[in-house]
């Protein structure tokens, strides 16, 4: 398919160009290096022309015209304020109109220093102010949300956050309220700013309207110093910048990566960064005689280490989570195979299984840059297995969203019920429970018939045995590209430099085998909760633990050595999205004596008289066969359900912790039945119920969930009053009450 | 000129407003001649008849119409614009008022023309009268068949809706009124899409005013000539001229377009006993005000743009020496300042700080620079606001102060309720009535 642009000849302030058609005159002043000024344009949002800040001479026409809402056409003449008196005027005008009504508190304004309404008032407006009157104001601020508060009196009523949440996001729960000089962003007197993406109004506020609990008064621009970064809380692999003032990272925003987040991300990799300074390991420890961990130094602790592995040796399980970097990743195959000559690897902290050991090693691994964000965005239908983009990979929510809005891609999903996301992006349900999913997938070939469709898979595919295996036969019988997406910022990395066990024991087997053949552990990025399996029994068994870690967890508190390592922003490295796409960071923070898991590796190795050599894992290796993996379910009897469950974007999740203004904006723990399955668990809708399992309990309220899958129960994988951690496919009992 | 009563013939009917007193003299006669003749062909005469808008920019009816793509396979819609809420203009809500049923027919002739199966009249909500009127005469029209399915056997369906506003006077902007219509917030929209290719739910649409529409059925009947026999040529047929202000007789008159201002004091009463006219306005607040040396002037649209005015909704007032001008003025862009809706920076904070300049002058505060200051305020929103309702705040000031200047620098010093006694210019201050 060729795509022909259509060009045409336009004159920007005496200058001559070629343009395709269709470009609005402030781009093409842009592409000439003219920034003509504005308020209300944003290249990613709708134009409403409505701050009139871009007025320019068009020639011919007797009104100045505005420069962000008009395409360019053959033969146009445009004049800006360089060369038209006229747009120059009228600019100055509507500069003077903007100042009247805004406070002068740029000295205590987070916006002061980095605002567009402040620079442009610098070069296109007056020195002093005609308007001797009274401003209009508002008390201040208010909450639009627990974390974005609004100052109204310095808003212009530019209508960028509103226009976001509407058509960027989805969540329309910011308007515009009262007219004239009273209009006001606001919303509704019972729904607060409920969006995932909220932080990016913020963002792209050109006053210092909105502003956010975490930030509002804490720093001054001019005292932030800025490192490109890339985001540690997802696959989905931001672009971030991370602003620090004497050492402490005072806020993050989302940078332009147009291949990947365009300019947006989401609030948990806006605003989830305190953990980075709480909690932290600061020195190794070491248990003593009496079995208390205690402080150690450095050349101690990596004796200890090294004497522990050397006895485990080649009986030594490695699990590495997936916070760790692509650089972090090839240490640790290579410290795991080379070095300790064990095959026991898996990067995944999670329920896995065999068929998506295969089914990885196959269909992901060492692939490359694949499918990516531009395919999702111009595929005819994508069908999505496992995951739910808006929580689990929320960038690939807003992609698909804007896909699915340009009615160019239509969006299914195999999931028990419609989700609020799915909603979003105008999306098919086809409604399966976690064991109709395998049956669901062969009968979604029909939607895929079109070249360029995607299948898009989650890590939770892997708790259905036999779904991997069904999502490759799907993608064979209709050429549909296949995209794993997992959850982690370092899966794919981890996957990519050969943490997978194809010749060895996964992480359930690890666990299991832990004490017996697996003597001893070596832990990075993983929390008890994580695996599925009992793995604080399995450090206790084991022979000899060692614990890498950033943070006290669960894990540290039992392990025999613990060795702290850096932060993603004491560290430069490399995270690989899910696409396959290196996003590189610098260090944002950096602190004398910092190691990174490989720096640490590194010294264990020398300390073992070796050295880590990274090489291409995938390269040589022989891939294991993909089978589906058989397993007879467990009967479902009276009382109970087929679980169905995922996390939520925030949750309990460690990584978000001190963070309490965040945290007040995640989405309530609910548990989802389908009428049908209330009746018969006597469930009533909004009453409490309880899912009970293996020792663990989610008490909250009961929605009713039109068109959802019978037998299955739905709750949030580890969020407050909800966090039973368990996968899929878990048989559970359902009761009504707190019981 | 003398009056010619067409829109407002039967009026003083005590049934004026019922579907029999409509069809005793002549109504829903036409629809049946537009059915026989063809869409097309309603279009070529509506153009031809030289039909301008009456809602006040006097754009050309049937080149509107012809606007609306045909036989795209979308739905049409066609919205009748009865917002009526400018400053001084009184027309539609009586005409809604005396004979719904001509608006009705209208509807069912210009519906039919631009192949609209669904018609809206959006109607300010503050005359919840008029809202009762109009939708008991849509019920009669209902049950005459003369709406709904297959009409008198035609095959072409219409169902009219009655909306009522809440009170906003840029729902009166077609843009602004179809948003509201959808159930937004009443805001222009960005244009194009005109709402001929995009209007009402992404819809072909066509918005028209009431009295416009109302002139449909006529036409039809009587055809183009005997249209064009009124008016001039470039503002061809008859007006409701509702005159205010301070005249003897307030009401409507309707007469030819061309009659003079004069002319239309004079069936008016004369400007009330002992006075004498120090300035009006052709066509509601927003058209700059002339003072009783243009009385003379034709009132058509291309004389009153000479004489540097606009004939606007055609809602002459008057205003006589006892009014002051500054008071006025302030009252109007008090108006246009609590009327902005918000969406551009111009309009939203001009009118803010020009009504607050003009509260200070009409207290008697502020400078004479105050006043050059405020010309070039409204010079910094003409032309430059989102819609015409910036243009039309901007207004008022320049020509009153042109013409009234010694009073404005007089205000700097002395209130105006001082120079000119409120009460003076009141109905009950010596008025005859």
């Amino acid at each position: 398919m060729t795509v022909t642009t259509q060009t045409v000849n336009v004159t920007v302030d005496g200058v001559a160009v070629e343009v395709p058609a269709g470009t609005l005159i402030i781009r093409v002043a842009e592409m000439l290096g003219t920034a003509i000024p504005r308020f209300c344009d944003h290249p990613l949002l709708s134009p409403v022309a409505a701050c009139r800040m871009c007025l320019v001479e068009i020639e011919g026409q007797g009104k100045p015209q505005p420069a962000c809402a008009i395409p360019v056409a053959e033969g146009m003449v445009v004049k800006t304020q360089h060369t038209s008196e006229m747009a120059q005027k009228a600019q100055a005008g509507v500069m003077e109109f903007l100042l009247i009504n805004h406070p002068l508190d740029c000295p205590i304004c987070d916006k002061g220093g980095e605002c567009p309404l402040q620079n442009q008032a610098m070069t296109s407006g007056r020195g002093d102010s005609r308007f001797d009157g009274t401003k209009r104001t508002f008390p201040k601020p208010i909450n639009v949300s627990a974390q974005v508060l609004l100052d109204r009196e310095r808003c212009v009523s530019c209508a960028r956050c509103t226009r976001f949440a509407e058509q960027i996001a989805g969540d329309h729960f910011i308007d515009l309220l009262e007219r004239g000089a009273k209009q006001q962003v606001g919303i509704s007197a019972d729904q607060p700013f409920d969006s995932y993406f909220s932080g990016n109004t913020i963002q792209i506020c050109p006053v210092g309207a909105l502003t956010s609990a975490k930030y509002r008064f804490r720093s001054r621009p001019f005292d932030l110093v800025s490192t490109p970064s890339a985001c540690e809380h997802c696959a989905s692999g931001c672009s971030l910048r991370t602003d620090v003032r004497r050492g402490t990272v005072m806020r993050r925003l989302a940078w332009d990566s147009p291949e990947v987040n365009e300019e947006w991300n989401c609030d948990k990799g806006r605003f989830a960064f305190p953990y980075l300074r709480e909690g932290r390991l600061t020195t190794p420890l070491v248990r003593d005689e009496d079995g208390n961990l205690v402080p150690a130094s450095w050349p101690e602790a990596l004796r200890v280490v090294a004497a522990g592995l050397k006895a485990t040796g080649r009986q030594t399980g490695v699990l590495t989570g997936g916070r760790i970097t692509l650089e972090d990743a090839l240490a640790y195959n290579s410290f795991a195979r080379d070095v300790l000559g064990t095959s026991d690897v898996d990067f995944r902290a999670r329920a896995v299984s065999a068929e998506e050991t295969a089914f990885l090693a196959h269909h992901v691994a060492g692939r490359g840059l694949d499918v990516t964000y531009g395919d999702l965005e111009t595929a005819p239908a994508v069908l999505l297995v496992g995951i739910d983009p808006e929580d689990e990979s929320p960038i690939v929510f807003l992609r698909l969203r804007k896909a699915a809005l340009s009615r160019r891609t239509k969006v299914f999903s195999v999931a028990p019920y419609t989700t609020a996301g799915l909603a979003k992006m105008k999306g098919t349900l086809l409604a399966a429970g976690p064991r109709e999913e395998v049956a669901a997938v062969h009968g979604a070939s029909v939607h895929l018939t079109e070249p360029g469709s995607v299948i898009v898979v989650g890590e939770r595919a892997a708790t259905t045995p036999g779904l991997l295996k069904a999502v490759t036969e799907l993608a064979a019988t209709t050429q549909a590209r296949i995209a794993w997406i997992p959850r982690r910022a370092g899966d794919r990395g981890a996957l990519d430099a050969g943490l997978l066990p194809v010749n060895g024991r996964d992480t359930s087997a690890i666990v299991a085998d832990a004490g017996t053949q697996v003597k001893g552990l070596v832990i990075a990025g993983v929390s008890a909760n994580d695996v599925d399996g009992d793995l604080v029994a399995a450090v206790q068994r084991a022979q000899f633990v060692v614990s890498l870690e950033t943070r006290h967890t669960d894990i540290t508190a039992i392990a025999d050595v613990v060795l702290p390592v850096a932060v993603v922003t004491e560290k430069a490295g490399t995270f690989r999205n899910w696409e396959g796409r290196d996003r590189s960071f610098k260090v944002a923070t950096p602190v004398a004596g910092s190691m990174s898991d490989a720096d640490v590796l590194g010294e264990i190795a020398r300390e073992l008289g070796s050295e880590l050599k990274p090489n291409d894992f995938w390269s040589s290796v022989a891939k294991p066969e993909l089978v589906a993996t058989h397993t007879s379910a467990p009967s479902v009897g009276a009382g109970q359900a087929v679980l169905s469950s995922w996390h939520h974007l925030l949750d309990l999740g460690t990584l978000q912790e001190g963070e309490p203004y965040l945290a007040a904006t995640s989405r309530v723990a609910v548990i989802r039945v389908s009428p049908n399955t209330a009746r018969q668990l006597n469930l009533t809708d909004g009453a409490t119920a309880t899912v009970e399992c293996c020792g663990l309990k989610a008490v909250a309220p009961v929605i009713e969930t039109a068109g959802m899958a019978d037998g299955v129960v739905w709750v949030p994988a580890n969020s407050e009053g909800a966090a039973l951690n368990l996968p899929s496919g878990t048989v559970v009992n359902v009761s009504g009450g707190a019981s | 000129m003398t009056l010619t009563p067409v829109l407002t013939a039967h009026w003083d009917d005590k049934d004026s407003y019922t579907i029999g007193g409509y069809m005793r003299h002549g109504g829903y006669t036409a629809f049946k001649k537009a059915f026989a003749q063809g869409p097309d062909d309603i279009i070529s005469l509506v153009k031809d008849s030289g039909l301008r808008g009456r809602g006040g920019a006097g754009f050309p009816t049937g080149l509107k119409w012809s606007f609306v793509p045909q036989n795209d396979g979308k739905p049409h819609y066609l919205v009748v614009n009865a917002d009526e809420s400018e400053p001084g203009a009184c027309k539609d809500i009586p005409l809604m008022l005396a004979n719904p049923h001509a608006l009705i027919e209208g509807i069912i002739i210009a519906s039919f023309a631009m192949r609209a199966n669904h018609a809206f009249i959006y109607l300010r909500g503050e005359v919840p009268h008029v809202f009762r009127r109009v939708n008991a005469a849509i019920r009669e029209a209902y049950t005459a068949g003369y709406l709904g399915k297959n009409i008198m056997g035609s095959g072409f369906n219409l169902d009219v809706v009655l909306h009522a506003g809440a009170g906003a006077y840029i729902c009166g902007e077609e843009t602004a009124l179809l948003d509201s219509l959808e159930g937004r917030r009443g805001q222009p929209r960005l244009k194009p899409p005109f709402p001929a290719v995009a209007g009402l739910y992404a819809s072909p649409s066509c918005v028209n005013n009431v009295e416009t529409i109302a002139n449909i059925p006529h036409i039809v009947n009587n055809g183009v000539d005997w249209f064009r026999s009124f008016g001039t040529e470039k503002s061809p047929g008859f007006k409701l001229f509702a005159v205010s202000g301070h005249v003897n007789r307030p009401g409507i008159y309707e007469a030819p377009l061309g009659i003079t201002m004069r002319e239309l004091l004079e069936h008016a009463g004369g400007v009330r006993n002992g006075h004498s006219v120090k300035f009006w306005l052709p066509g509601g607040s927003s058209v700059p005000m002339l003072t009783p040396d243009l009385l003379d002037t034709p009132l058509t649209y291309e004389d009153i743009a000479a004489a540097g005015s606009m004939l606007g909704t055609g809602t002459p007032m008057v205003f006589d020496e006892t009014t002051s001008v500054v008071r006025a003025v302030a009252g109007w862009l008090a108006f246009y300042k609590h009327e902005s809706c918000g969406k551009c920076t111009p309009c939203r904070e001009g009118t803010y700080w020009i009504s607050d300049l003009l509260h200070r002058l009409e207290e008697g505060h502020g400078t004479e620079s105050d006043l050059e200051k405020v010309v070039e305020l409204c010079g910094q929103i003409a032309g430059r606001s989102f819609c015409a309702l910036g243009d039309a705040a901007a207004t008022p000031f320049p020509a009153a102060l042109k013409h009234f200047r010694d009073e404005f620098v007089q205000a700097t010093t002395t209130p105006a309720n001082d120079t000119f006694n409120p009460l003076a210019a009141t109905v009950f201050a010596g008025a005859t009535r």
